[in-house]
């Protein structure tokens, strides 16, 4: 009993030190891991909701306004802190961020934040509200002053919404933003159908060629796989540019179709969605037909040689039993073709049109020409969400039935 | 450890960051290389496509691995206010006097005056368009468009075009129903624009015949010009404005840069650099300077100037956001 015991211990002790050393083993994995990618998605989590600009150029005038209603100007009070912080601000340099992330939310609140400041009034006023009032009439705008309270910070919804064409009122209720303002739904929405789009014609083109392939003679086989897996190994960028040598107006493609006689005219097959189409599908082709080809060389011919045997048409014995059979490797293409479609950036910019830009532009775009990081990040986010909630769906139709075909 | 510290934060190149294509080449043959040559530092070329974001990202990230960069005159006043260049030491490049009034600014000196005007190619067309009116016919001139990517410039032109004079059109572009009208012009030609972001696309996009005609940047047409395509420009209802050098704040080559700037504000030099790129410099001494042949192709010339106007740059500081929204979504519809 006692030995018995002791060998428990024995081999708890090594299976602890067996668990420590392939702690150990990962624990370099696991830091790069959380450092490289941990570190940027918590970053960027946490910019789509910090929201610290205004409380730091004005932090009395935020709490003063933590109270009002939203229905009329604010009081005295109110105005004679905010003409004191706004000296300040200008002062000490935080009235450039506050100003930009109010311009955001009021258009031309930038521009009266500057020149109300400029003007400096004096502190001593009977009434500085009155003052400020007839000098900027605009400051009896609502709009503004809600903006500046809404923006207190130092966290906000105001990016998460703004990026699906909600806005925050004065008075602090949540609405859709009016017709013409709302865009970051239309963007999503063309994203998920293009990549969408582009999974289907991936489907079209690259069973047909994963199943050749797979059927023909090992060394051919090889040989050809030679003719995929270069353009996977070449350069996105080049074969982006090398679509836009094809396809151009002046274009080997329109040159062919004119000497054909097929149109009269070239045809516009770039700058547009087809050209995008024709790009992406073929940038990603590769992601498809690889793991296809490499879960239906599992698929022992002698399965179809049976259907057939026992009296089946091939078209149904392909659809009976190939099919299934191959079903994981069509759901795993189609996943990896349609994720990797949904964060494209390059190809659409330069071979598509101001309307074929996908939501990754829009990204990169309010990173780097608009410097709305926080509107950037919350479209990030978004774009994680939807992609997550669409695996998760998806992973329950696939994952319930073992594959979307009976 | 000091010493270590010193050279460390010198170790860097001085990093000069232009627009590329035509524009950089100029600057390139003109100043930086001769710089480079005849003052022994050694000296890093590269080239952006604009975005206050980027250089916010650089100065705010502490590792601003540019120097002395070349910016629009938005990003100037945005980026001064935001104190992200140094403000200049004028005594260091000649004193304010020696340039333009408008190439002087607390935080950068003009660097070169450009104007986006309308070019075309006339082996294609055979009345010369004569304004942005004849860019927006497309009864008159069949054919595609190339226009930059974006609601500035852009705008402008459809008001124009819509019959606002030049010197009204940020007054109209400041109304809600100015905004309407131009969107509403713009959806005349809407199917016909190709949209180009950086300068050189334009002309690829004229010189592969994609497009019959484009707005685009003064320089790049006389460029092309020069290497023998027979383009054409129409400097009516032009738009000019300045781009500046400016140093990124925390620069650790602050020396070396002034040093670039003073040889650069040479008014030979900048002569030099016109005989490439037909864009106004800074210096007053340059306009004399400037070859007879050249002088006619620049913004500045009176016959140019004339029908011209500056492009806004506090008014796209404060409606750039809203309106770059609008044209996303006008542009998707």
């Amino acid at each position: 009993m006692a030995e018995n015991a002791d060998l428990v211990r024995q081999l708890r002790a090594s299976n602890r030190k067996r668990r420590l050393v392939s702690l150990g083993l990962v624990a370099p994995l696991f830091l790069f891991l959380l450092f490289s990618f941990g570190f940027p998605i918590g970053t960027m989590l946490w910019r789509a909701v910090a929201d610290e600009e205004v409380g730091r150029a004005f932090p009395q005038t935020v709490v003063a306004l933590a109270s009002w209603r939203g229905t009329e100007a604010p009081d005295e009070a109110t105005f004679r802190t905010f003409v004191r912080e706004l000296k300040e601000a200008r002062a000490n340099e935080t009235l450039a961020p506050a100003a930009r992330r109010l311009n955001y939310d009021v258009s031309g609140l930038r521009e009266l934040l500057f020149r109300t400041a400029r003007r400096s009034l004096a502190a001593d006023l009977p009434s500085v509200k009155d003052a400020l009032l007839k000098a900027e009439p605009a400051w009896g705008e609502i709009a503004y002053w809600g903006a500046i309270r809404n923006a207190a910070g130092p966290v906000s919804m105001f990016y998460m919404l703004a990026a699906i064409d909600m806005h925050i009122e004065p008075t602090g209720s949540i609405s859709a933003k009016p017709e013409e303002a709302s865009i970051f739904i239309g963007i999503f929405g063309r994203t998920f159908a293009m990549a969408l789009i582009v999974t289907l014609l991936c489907v079209a083109i690259g069973f047909p060629v994963a199943y050749l392939l797979a059927s023909l003679p090992k060394r051919l086989a090889s040989a050809l796989l030679l003719l995929v897996l270069v353009p996977f190994w070449t350069s996105l960028l080049v074969r982006t540019a090398a679509w836009v040598v094809l396809l151009q107006n002046n274009g080997i493609v329109n040159h062919v179709l004119v000497d054909l006689g097929i149109v009269s005219e070239p045809v516009p097959l770039i700058y547009n969605r087809f050209g995008v189409f024709v790009a992406m599908t073929h940038i990603l082709l590769p992601y498809f037909i690889l793991p296809l080809y490499s879960v239906m060389q599992g698929i022992s011919p002698n399965y179809m040689k049976a259907a057939a045997s026992l009296g089946a048409t091939p078209l149904r014995s392909f659809v009976k039993v190939y099919l299934p059979q191959s079903a994981a490797g069509i759901t795993a293409g189609c996943l990896l073709v349609f994720t990797v479609a949904l964060g494209f950036y390059i190809t659409p910019a330069l071979v598509g049109g101001a309307a074929d830009q996908m939501v990754s532009y829009y990204i990169a775009f309010y990173t780097n020409t608009s410097a709305n990081w926080g509107l950037a990040c919350a479209l990030s986010v978004w774009l994680l969400v939807a992609t997550f909630a669409l695996y998760a769906v998806y992973s329950r139709l696939v994952g319930g039935s073992k594959g979307p075909l009976p | 450890m000091t010493v270590a510290v010193a050279s460390g934060a010198s170790a860097r190149d001085l990093t000069v960051v232009s627009w590329g294509g035509a524009v950089q080449k100029a600057q390139s043959v003109a100043a930086f290389e001769p710089f480079a040559a005849s003052s022994k530092v050694p000296l890093k070329e590269t080239s952006w496509e604009g975005g206050i974001g980027i250089i916010r990202a650089k100065v705010q990230g502490g590792n601003a691995d540019w120097d002395v960069v070349e910016v629009e005159s938005d990003e100037l006043a945005l980026g001064c206010e935001e104190n992200l260049y140094e403000k200049l030491d004028w005594s260091k490049i000649g004193g304010k006097d020696i340039y333009f009034p408008e190439a002087v600014h607390d935080c950068g000196v003009g660097a070169l005056l450009y104007s986006f005007v309308l070019a075309y190619d006339p082996q294609k067309l055979s009345t010369p368009p004569k304004s942005w009116t004849d860019f927006y016919d497309l009864q008159k001139y069949p054919g595609k468009r190339g226009l930059r990517s974006g609601p500035k410039l852009t705008l402008e032109t459809a008001l124009m075009a819509d019959g606002v004079a030049p010197k009204d059109v940020y007054k109209v572009l400041g109304t809600e129903e100015g905004v309407n009208r131009a969107f509403k012009k713009l959806d005349t030609i809407k199917s016909s624009i190709i949209w180009w972001q950086t300068g050189q696309k334009p002309v690829e996009l004229l010189a592969s015949g994609e497009v019959a005609m484009t707005g685009v940047f003064n320089g790049r047409i006389t460029a092309a010009k020069k290497a023998g395509k027979a383009f054409a420009m129409s400097w009516n209802q032009s738009m000019f404005t300045w781009d500046s050098w400016v140093i990124l704040k925390g620069s650790p080559n602050k020396d070396a840069a002034y040093k670039l700037l003073a040889f650069m504000a040479d008014a030979s030099r900048q002569a030099h650099q016109m005989t490439m790129l037909a864009n106004g410099t800074s210096t007053k001494q340059s306009i004399a300077m400037t070859p007879k042949d050249i002088a006619a192709d620049l913004p500045s010339a009176p016959d140019n100037s004339a029908h011209a106007f500056e492009v806004s740059a506090t008014f796209w500081l404060d409606n750039f956001d809203k309106l770059s929204d609008r044209f996303t979504k006008w542009v998707a519809q």
